[in-house]
């Protein structure tokens, strides 16, 4: 029975460093490559030994895949591909192919500038390694090679986030990598056919949430910052530099123009400028309203929005900073808010989750007073606001993808067990498929039944369907013909062609029956009556009497003869070849009946 | 002479070279089926005569049977199909033959193009009932053809044809049109997706031929709605909805239980489901037809709207709902905390039902669509539901007031739009109050004008909530002065439909202070204006409110009362007395002292007849001013009070003409004076077009008068040309042409003439014969003395009288900065224009620039580009191109608007009753005599422009 292999290298039961190997077909491919943010040891990065423990990846691995740029996504991929090698083709699509390496180079930057690792990938690595990825187009079908392709579909989440449909032969897997059901501010909501894959392995971040419309949250951000703006406040928004802080800067950019005001935002420099850049390339991969309006003017471009300078933090009157890291745990969102703390006019806002320790993490829980290095305590006095903007389909939204899609098997992954157990539970309940969700390093198998394409040619197919009724999709249809395997591919064509083909000689096959008769006349009497009672009922076929004594049915032949003993039992000799079997066997039939009485 | 009448006798006849015959010898010509594919295209692009229709038709089918090639055969089928088109031939003739011609075809395109000519023929004579049963059978033989077009057809042709009234079917005892609906029924599960569609679409067109729908098909329908094809789905959709409109009430079981359910409410679950559909155009179809399923119970009704929030398996409150709760605690307004969103009560895992929910939060998910179409759709369907249920009206306020902040204008005007529809069921909360009054920053003037409309009409439930509209309404004044006329009749009805929660903020407002006067605000001050607007309305149903005005707040009134009459309502203050008029009995009481006085003026001008000229004239003009005076102090009046002051003026300008001392001095010296009375008659003319097309509400009674005035005018014309002008030649024209006016003014208003006794075409019309046949000379003495005798007309007044008005909001004209442009190319110019009581606004608004050249281009503006903001007013907002030959310096430009008119489009013609061939015969050369012009009706406006010299 042909199966499909899931093994999670990362992300089973987890979220981050998702990388997860499928081997389909006889076709081994990898799906993303990440890195884990919670770990700074071997564990950030996933186990590559798995695969192989000596020798080159290339040789078990046919292709990697990349869903889309968050560095849990593809993190690893330097070191996979330069370090332990591999040299296969990388899939990703152009906007994560454009925007990928500046984030591995700002996470390479981080690691070994500003935390002194060695042993970590370098910037000619990162290079190399993207020289080896192939992007591909939304609903481009790529052949990776003869009998593996793949497409990508539009997932939301991020700019170039795609999920991506693996086919080998019959069967398929779906990826969705990170993905969003609900259209944001730049980015629309994920789509897919109804592709029926034998595998759905869907992200589950959200499993046991429904969360409430966008809306009141874009709502709320707005008057927050609008009001205290009007205020003469100023208002800091920590981000992260992709993703999220395009969202929000499209927001206000939209709010300001929307309502004419006047107040500056800055966008603090460093890699946004260069994203900013990406964002404005990739149009096509945006929402609707960005897609429509930028013949006018590009939504990126951003009238109000200009690069922040340190000096700009003391200047007096309102104004807007988004400012990177998100969790105010360094660098210049900390410094503006050391600035900014102390007036209470002004106010911060958080719009993502903080980790534990962080300044971010601090003010949200309630503290009002931070103790910063050299036994500084500042008092904070501005106002602080959290607000969660996030990307990820929730329960609903991932029901509605699977509804979408109809895959045969469900398994989940990106998420937490116990939240996944919940999801798994419900999806087995409602589509009644099978659901799985396989921890780190667990091969999940999984039986398909695929259908095997046979080639039929089209004269014996318009030959067969003309017998018999129309062709009704509810019911299989019984055809007669050959089948023909030869070199890996099937074929069905009629029995002559095929005799043909194989250079047989057809052998006649003939079925003889004998039928007693009891019938004193002449048997050149008696062949009349038979003749003449099958021409009374056979009224279709075409019956004749031939001159030398016999009667052909179409091409079935009856003869009679008188018993050799009894001289009033006629024996009635009824031969046909096995093609008409059916009709052969009705004569016989109705002949053992016995005659009509003669009148 | 002889000789003449026997050319005549011998008549030419002149027959044109048969189409037939040319064809037949083309397609013979032809040599290989390219060519005759050529020769049929050809002949396709020239029409065909009725009479020659069917032996062209013959020739065709000749070639048809000849025909080996399919592409030809194809061509030739489709033409069948566009011949029996032609109009006033009927297709019966040839029935048989493209019947026939089915029989042996073997090709499924030509099969498939032959059955749509059937199609036409049979949409042809549908009156015909046994063509229809032969065609119906006709295609019901060709359903098992294995080609998806060919089956496409056939039930396209079905159900257009299918006998839709039962007794029909029955007496046709035919076997294969018996059960229209079972035939189709059985396509529903067609292999291919288009013949399903097609299946589909001929049974809603069988319903939509007024066939009632068999319950039965519900069920098939619902399966569709799981279809692969997005066509297939939209379709299932439209008839799912179809059932649900004829069978609401019957009950059908809920698969999986044994419970049972209204089908109208099924549907509606199952419709509701389609909205988070894959393909949008199926999202969109559902959204809109949700709109229209008005008997579905409340309580699916209000699931829509409720998609129950789970975070961690813990039951969380919606954001709608933590607002609702934060108000109603009394608290005004907390920042969000940190987990101030933190869920609350766990939830049983088994209970919670992710998908299979059927009608929950399909709008909250319509309303978060990524397609704007879809979004639109929603709100239109919202808006729909919420008129006919106002306590579902109730719960979809929260959701409209966040679809105000949509990224796209469309979606937030459409709500605002839908939120004011209604607003009559709904009281708004603070908090929602709060998040409506933010859009009036918009920077787009339709959203704000749409929002003031909105709070025309909008119930407020606190004081605290009006103070909150009018500190936000005022910040809008200070943000665009423009829109000042706007938000002062917001605070006008604003003010009018709560004055008692006005009443507690009034010294607020005003300012005043027990003990100390407080300085006088200044009167020009809009901001001041706008808060007077508001208290002063209220005042007028809330009498204890005038005790808290000081002194200056009662000179404000008067001023206002007099200078913003349609804002400020006449108010009961103590110490003075209103107006009372003196009120004659004959009037009833409750008519508006104002339309007394205009009734009353009107009255005194028309009973005086014998007065002398002085007198007369002085007395029209006192009229006429009083009457303008009245039209700017009551706007309702402004049309009827101009209307009347126009036609005076008509009236004065003749009795002025014909009041010269000259007219009697012989024509020579009469040359120089000749200036007043011309004119005056070119005036006229040009008043009563405007009359005529300027006012919306005008009655055909008026329309005469008009017509009768402008008659007068010619007539006046007429003798000014013929006393200044030496030679009876060019006279002769003149008058045929005024009698040709005369007689075709005469059975235009043939039933109004007998109120005109008296009048100039009354005795013109007696005199008729006698003018007829008359030298010039003569007639133009008679018309002088028929002018001067003839009486004044009564001018009734119709109920409604609205002038069109336009006014151009931009450009301003106040700009210093000339727009430059390289000369040879083009610059747009944005205008900006609001039109009131326009009618057809598309077809007669034009843009007029006159260039310092005196050089006058003309614009039409694009349909697309006026906009419908409220009944009787119009929008316009239209980019105008410019360009010109270079200048030397910048100079002005005038922008203007006008108002095109066709005499022959008026409300006259119209009614002329087109009942006798003779009449309408000679209404056509009438039609082409017909004044086309133009009327300028706003105040031009200067832009300043420079077109540069190009660079080499």
């Amino acid at each position: 029975m042909p199966e499909i292999k899931v093994t999670p290298l990362g992300a089973g039961q987890d979220v981050g460093r998702s990388c997860i190997l499928v081997s389909i077909a006889g076709k081994n491919v990898m799906l993303d490559c990440g890195m884990h943010m919670g770990y700074n040891d071997d564990r950030r990065f996933p186990d590559f030994s798995y695969i192989t423990q000596n020798g080159r990846l290339t040789d078990f691995l046919d292709c990697v895949i990349i869903s889309h740029f968050h560095l849990d996504h593809c993190g690893a991929l330097p070191y996979f591909s330069e370090m332990v090698g591999y040299d296969g083709p990388i899939y990703m699509t152009h906007p994560t192919k454009a925007i990928c390496p500046i984030l591995l180079e700002d996470y390479r930057k981080i690691t070994v500038d500003k935390k002194g690792e060695t042993n970590f990938f370098t910037s000619q690595m990162i290079k190399d390694c993207m020289k080896k990825v192939v992007a591909v187009h939304l609903h481009q079908t790529v052949q990776v090679d003869e009998e593996l392709e793949i497409k990508a579909y539009y997932a939301g989440h991020v700019l170039g986030a795609a999920m991506f449909q693996i086919k080998a032969g019959c069967e398929s897997v779906v990826y969705t990598g990170d993905y969003n059901m609900t259209p944001d501010r730049h980015l629309g909501a994920a789509w897919i056919d109804k592709c029926r894959p034998d595998l759905l392995i869907s992200e589950s971040t959200y499993a046991t949430t429904i969360r409430d419309s966008k809306r009141c949250r874009e709502r709320d951000f707005l008057k927050k910052v609008h009001e205290t703006v009007e205020r003469g406040g100023k208002v800091l928004i920590p981000v992260f530099a992709l993703g999220r802080a395009q969202e929000l800067c499209i927001l206000l950019e939209t709010f300001w123009e929307r309502m004419n005001l006047k107040a500056p935002i800055y966008f603090s420099t460093g890699l946004t400028e260069k994203a900013n850049h990406y964002y404005k390339l990739f149009i096509t991969w945006t929402n609707q309203k960005i897609r429509k309006t930028f013949v006018q003017r590009n939504m990126f471009e951003f009238k109000h929005i200009k690069a922040f300078d340190r000096a700009f933090a003391d200047n007096p009157g309102p104004m807007v900073v988004f400012a990177t890291p998100g969790m105010l745990h360094a660098g210049q969102s900390l410094q503006i808010f050391r600035k900014w703390a102390g007036n209470e006019k002004n106010m911060v806002i958080m719009p993502g989750y903080c980790v534990q320790g962080t300044v971010g993490h601090k003010i949200l829980s309630g503290q009002r007073k931070l103790e910063m290095e050299g036994r500084q305590i500042l008092e904070v006095k501005m106002q602080v606001e959290y607000m969660s903007f996030s990307a990820h389909a929730d329960a609903k939204g991932i029901m509605q993808l699977i509804r979408q899609a109809e895959p045969r098997n469900v398994l989940l992954v990106h998420g937490e067990a116990k939240k996944m157990e919940f999801l798994k539970q419900k999806i087995e309940q409602e589509f009644h498929v099978n659901c799985y969700m396989p921890a780190n390093g667990e091969t999940t198998t999984i039986f398909t039944n695929p259908s095997i394409p046979v080639d039929i040619s089209l004269g014996l197919l318009k030959r067969e369907t003309a017998i018999g009724l129309l062709p009704d999709v509810k019911k299989p249809k019984l055809m007669h013909g050959t089948l023909i395997m030869k070199d890996n591919s099937f074929r069905l064509v009629s029995p002559e062609q095929a005799l043909k083909e194989l250079g047989l000689a057809e052998h006649q096959l003939r079925f003889t029956c004998r039928v007693h008769i009891q019938d004193p006349r002449k048997e050149h009497e008696t062949v009349l009556r038979v003749y003449n009672h099958l021409k009374g009922v056979l009224k279709d076929y075409s019956v004749q009497h031939l001159p030398d004594g016999s009667i052909t049915v179409e091409s079935i032949l009856i003869q009679a003869t008188a018993h050799s003993e009894d001289q009033g039992t006629k024996v009635l000799l009824v031969s046909w070849t096995y093609q008409d079997e059916e009709l052969g066997s009705y004569l016989t039939s109705l002949l053992k009946k016995g005659l009509p009485q003669s009148t | 002479q002889q000789q003449h009448e026997d050319l005549s006798a011998k008549k030419l006849r002149l027959t044109k070279p048969s189409k037939s015959a040319a064809l037949h010898v083309d397609l013979c010509k032809a040599t290989s089926p390219a060519d005759a594919l050529q020769y049929l295209l050809q002949f396709a692009r020239k029409p065909v005569e009725v009479e020659s229709v069917e032996g062209v038709v013959r020739i065709l089918l000749e070639h048809y049977y000849k025909e080996n090639d399919a592409s030809v055969r194809l061509k030739i089928a489709s033409l069948l199909g566009l011949l029996s088109k032609t109009a006033g031939f009927s297709p019966d003739c040839i029935m048989d033959d493209a019947i026939n011609t089915l029989q042996n075809e073997k090709s499924h395109q030509v099969l498939a193009q032959l059955l749509d000519t059937l199609l036409v023929i049979g949409t042809k004579l549908t009156e015909n009932p046994s063509v229809r049963m032969r065609l119906v059978e006709v295609a019901c033989k060709h359903l098992t053809d294995s080609s998806h077009g060919v089956r496409n057809k056939c039930l396209q042709l079905i159900g257009c044809l299918g006998p839709v009234e039962k007794g029909a079917a029955k007496e046709v005892e035919s076997q294969a049109a018996k059960d229209v609906q079972k035939i189709i029924g059985d396509h529903f599960n067609d292999q291919d997706p288009r013949v399903r569609t097609a299946a589909i679409k001929a049974m809603l067109q069988l319903h939509e031929r007024g066939l009632k729908l068999q319950q039965a098909i519900y069920s098939q329908a619902c399966k569709l709605l799981a279809d692969d094809y997005e066509q297939v789905r939209s379709a299932a959709v439209q008839l799912i909805w179809v059932l649900s409109q004829l069978y609401p009430e019957s009950i059908v079981p809920i698969p999986s239980s044994n419970e049972e359910i209204r089908l109208v409410d099924d549907a509606f679950g199952k419709i509701c489901h389609m909205v988070s559909d894959g393909s949008w155009v199926v999202r969109v179809q559902a959204a809109k037809l949700l709109g229209s399923m008005q008997q579905v119970s409340s309580h699916f009704l209000e699931q829509t709207l409720d998609k129950k929030l789970m975070s961690d398996l813990r039951r969380k409150r919606t954001a709608h709902e933590r607002a609702k709760e934060l108000y109603s605690s009394g608290e005004f307004s907390s920042g969000r905390k940190w987990g101030d969103d933190a869920p609350k009560e766990e939830i049983d895992t088994g209970a919670v039902n992710l998908i299979e929910s059927g009608a929950c939060g399909a709008f909250v998910h319509g309303l978060e669509d990524e397609m704007y179409e879809v979004r639109i759709a929603a709100v239109e369907a919202l808006c729909m539901l919420a008129q006919s249920s106002p306590s579902f009206a109730e719960k979809c306020l929260d959701f409209l007031v966040d679809m105000f902040n949509d990224e796209i204008e469309e979606v937030r005007l459409q709500s605002i739009h839908t939120m004011r529809k209604i607003s009559n069921n709904i009281t708004l909360r603070e908090d929602q109050l709060d998040t409506v009054l933010a859009v009036l920053e918009d920077s787009s003037r339709d959203i704000r004008e749409a929002l003031h409309e909105l709070l025309c009409c909008t119930n407020v439930s606190t004081k605290e909530g009006i103070h909150l509209a009018l500190v936000e309404l005022l910040k809008n004044l200070t943000k665009y002065p423009t829109d000042r006329e706007s938000i002062w009749k917001c605070l006008k009805f604003l003010g009018s439909r709560h004055p008692t929660l006005v009443l507690p903020l009034v010294p607020e407002l005003l300012s005043t202070h027990p003990f100390f006067d407080t300085p006088e605000p200044d009167m020009d001050d809009p901001a001041y204006i706008a808060v007077l607007v508001l208290i002063f309305n209220a005042a007028k149903s809330c009498p204890t409110m005038p005790a808290l005005f000081s002194d200056h707040t009662f000179r404000h009134y008067a001023y206002l009362r007099d200078s913003l009459s349609h804002l400020v309502p006449p108010l009961r203050l103590p110490g003075r007395k209103l107006v009372s008029s003196p009120v004659s009995p004959s009037i009833t009481p409750h008519e508006d002292p104002s339309q007394q006085f205009l009734h009353q003026s009107l009255e005194r001008v028309y009973n005086l007849q014998h007065l002398d000229p002085q007198g007369i004239q002085e007395l029209l003009e006192f009229t006429i001013r009083d009457l303008q005076r009245l039209g700017e102090l009551q706007s309702e009046l402004a049309g009827m009070a101009d209307f009347t002051a126009t036609y005076l003026r008509c009236q004065l300008l003749l009795i002025k003409a014909l009041q010269e001392k000259l007219w009697n001095v012989a024509a020579p010296l009469y040359l120089k004076q000749n200036a007043l009375a011309s004119a005056a008659a070119k005036q006229i003319l040009e008043e009563t077009y405007k009359m005529e097309f300027m006012y919306s509400g005008v009655e055909s009674r008026q329309v005469v008068i008009i017509h009768h005035m402008r008659l007068q005018a010619k007539a006046l014309q007429l003798i000014v040309t013929a006393r200044t002008t030496r030679g009876v030649e060019p006279l002769f024209g003149m008058c045929e042409k005024f009698l040709q006016e005369v007689d075709s003014f005469q059975r235009c208003f043939i039933s109004e003439l007998p109120h005109m006794q008296g009048s100039f075409v009354d005795k013109l019309l007696d005199l008729m014969p006698r003018l007829v046949t008359s030298k010039p000379s003569e007639v133009v003495k008679i018309l002088q003395t028929t002018l001067r005798q003839s009486t004044f007309l009564h001018l009734p007044l119709p109920e409604q009288l609205h002038k069109a008005t336009a006014n151009i909001i931009e450009p301003t004209g106040e700009s210093d900065n000339p727009l430059r442009f390289t000369s040879g190319l083009v610059v747009a110019l944005d205008v900006d224009a609001t039109l009131e009581h326009v009618q057809d606004p598309q077809g007669t608004v034009k843009v007029q620039v006159l260039y310092p050249d005196g050089q006058a281009q003309l614009i039409h503006p694009k349909p697309a580009d006026f906009r419908n903001p409220g009944p009787g007013r119009h929008r316009l907002i239209t980019q105008v191109y410019l360009s010109h030959t270079a200048w030397t310096e910048p100079c002005q430009i005038e922008v203007r608007l006008l108002l095109a008119y066709n005499s022959n489009r008026s409300k006259a013609s119209a009614k002329i009753p087109k009942s006798t061939w003779s009449e309408s015969l000679e209404a056509l050369p009438q039609s082409e005599n017909g004044i086309e012009g133009t009327i300028p009706f706003s105040k031009p406006v200067k832009v300043y422009i420079m077109p540069k010299p190009a660079r080499r």
